[in-house]
């Protein structure tokens, strides 16, 4: 299943302002894993995504995604393998309902009548929004958006799975049923986010972006244990691995000097 | 909240309405969609003195009102607050147009306030009827209407989107309003400046977001054309809606019934 591979190799981007957006980026995810990326705003994280369905288009260096090097000729191909979940959701749910919307990527892969119904139902029942189906987009709150727009790109049976910024204006319920939701699908997954605690509990490996450049990459758990690697990206512990203010114990039941 | 966003907020409502399900609502968008039309005609094609000829033309929206079980009074609403546009369209006939007309007792109506009441009684019916067109069909499925009629679909495309980031653009421009009006402690209104650049980051961002969605269809293999689902169909009861008010619509335009009932009446009375 080489469709499943994203790999980067020496990715540089710089903006037509002159800013430098990458500087260099290399890293090779494989079949299944689920990634989170790091870094504190302006890092990169969002430039980085925007390679991987073509939007922007390396300055040196390429993006492989599965079989193909991601180039105009390669774009459709890509992007039916490449799911990208947007951090607005606003921008990415435009059609007048809901049915509607998640219908629009299978309608123009060619799907009709039955199958279209079958397929989006079943998006929209893994989410868990079926009973939105025929609501506008506009009056849904945003933790009902972000489930639509998942299903959204859920519809496109996308192998590989990309989210900026996932839980971000989230309330925390609808936080923890996105998290509980994300661990069900078996899709590689690339999220970039500032939720240390959901990449925890999701992304067994981390890829930590500063500047444009990657500082580190590997274990989820043994990364965000390095403080002088995390202070260094102007990142913080995730909570859970902070020592409670109150009773002075960490989730790992160690007691914080 | 400021007025910016309750005005666009009640403009919503009508979405509400549109999913009614009353034997108007069940029509074909395509049969109302020629219906208002041919009643906007009807109404715009009338001499520019007429103001008697128009009232028979208030059954039509009266109708739809009640058989639709539509709040009158939000029309009414509604209407009010778009007339300042139809005054000043008519605001200088009465100075333009001086020519008396007929006397009511001592006092000569002049040609210009009677072509100005034309304009407002024209504006009022078909504003109304557009409005009510909206709340019976759904924005979207005169869209649909529209595609079907044959209009090109980059025009229909161009609606729908207007009409589904309409309220994104607005929310925006009333949160910088309200940063604007938050910070400018004694002054109400804005500074000509100011305003420009509060339109000037509206249009950057209107850009930005414009890129985003356009980036999202293509990410969803968007390729120049908007498929709509819905299938609508022409039956017997559309085709009798159109032809009713059709015949109805050319009765009132060929006859002024209001004119002819008083002639009927001071000739009962002779």
């Amino acid at each position: 299943m080489s469709h499943h591979i994203v790999e980067a190799g020496d990715l540089h981007y710089i903006y037509p302002d002159g800013t430098v957006g990458l500087n260099g980026v290399s890293f090779r995810i494989t079949h299944g894993e689920s990634v989170a990326l790091v870094g504190e705003n302006g890092a990169g994280k969002s430039t980085l995504l925007l390679h991987m369905n073509g939007y922007l288009s390396a300055t040196q260096g390429g993006m492989r995604i599965g079989d193909f090097l991601v180039s105009p000729a390669s774009l459709n191909t890509v992007r039916r393998s490449v799911g990208m979940v947007f951090q607005n959701s606003d921008d990415q749910l435009f059609m007048p309902t809901v049915f509607e919307d998640v219908a629009f990527g299978p309608m123009n892969l060619g799907l009709e009548k039955e199958e279209l119904e079958r397929k989006v139902m079943e998006a929209l029942d893994t989410v868990g929004a079926a009973h939105l189906k025929n609501r506008p987009p506009y009056r849904l709150s945003q933790g009902e958006k972000r489930s639509v727009a998942i299903a959204t790109v859920l519809a496109m049976s996308p192998d590989i799975l990309v989210m900026d910024e996932p839980t971000s204006s989230l309330d925390p319920t609808s936080r923890v049923r996105l998290i509980e939701l994300l661990k069900t699908f078996s899709h590689t997954k690339i999220i970039a986010t500032h939720d240390l605690d959901m990449a925890m509990d999701l992304c067994e490996r981390t890829i930590v972006l500063h500047q444009g450049r990657i500082t580190a990459d590997g274990p989820t758990m043994q990364l965000f244990q390095d403080e002088a690697l995390l202070h260094g990206s102007n990142l913080e512990k995730p909570l859970r691995m902070q020592g409670c203010p109150i009773c002075g114990l960490s989730e790992s039941g160690k007691k914080e000097v | 909240m400021n007025n910016i966003g309750k005005n666009y907020l009640d403009i919503r409502y009508m979405d509400t309405l549109a999913s009614g399900n009353t034997l108007l609502h069940r029509l074909d968008p395509r049969a109302k969609l020629i219906t208002t039309l041919l009643f906007i005609v009807a109404v715009v094609s009338f001499d520019k003195y007429t103001l008697l000829a128009f009232v028979p033309f208030f059954i039509y929206p009266m109708a739809l009102i009640s058989a639709g079980g539509l709040p009158a009074g939000y029309f009414l609403k509604k209407v009010l607050q778009v007339s300042p546009f139809a005054i000043l369209v008519g605001i200088f006939n009465p100075i333009m147009d001086k020519e008396i007309i007929f006397h009511i007792g001592s006092i000569g109506i002049s040609g210009g306030w009677i072509s100005f009441l034309s304009i407002i009684l024209r504006f009022f019916l078909t504003v109304t009827a557009a409005l009510i067109l909206i709340a019976l069909t759904g924005f979207n499925a005169v869209c649909q209407a529209l595609t079907r009629l044959g209009m090109p679909r980059a025009f229909v495309v161009q609606l729908l989107f207007f009409y589904r980031y309409i309220f994104v653009l607005v929310d925006e421009a009333e949160r910088m309003e309200t940063a604007r009006s938050l910070r400018s402690f004694n002054s109400r209104s804005m500074r000509f400046r100011i305003f420009i650049s509060i339109i000037g980051h509206l249009l950057l961002r209107s850009l930005d977001r414009a890129e985003r969605i356009y980036l999202a269809m293509r990410c969803r293999g968007f390729d120049g054309h908007i498929r709509l689902i819905r299938p609508i169909k022409l039956g017997w009861k559309d085709v009798a809606f159109v032809t009713v008010w059709l015949f109805l619509f050319v009765v009132f335009r060929m006859n002024n019934i209001p004119m002819r009932l008083g002639e009927l009446v001071t000739e009962v009375f002779r």
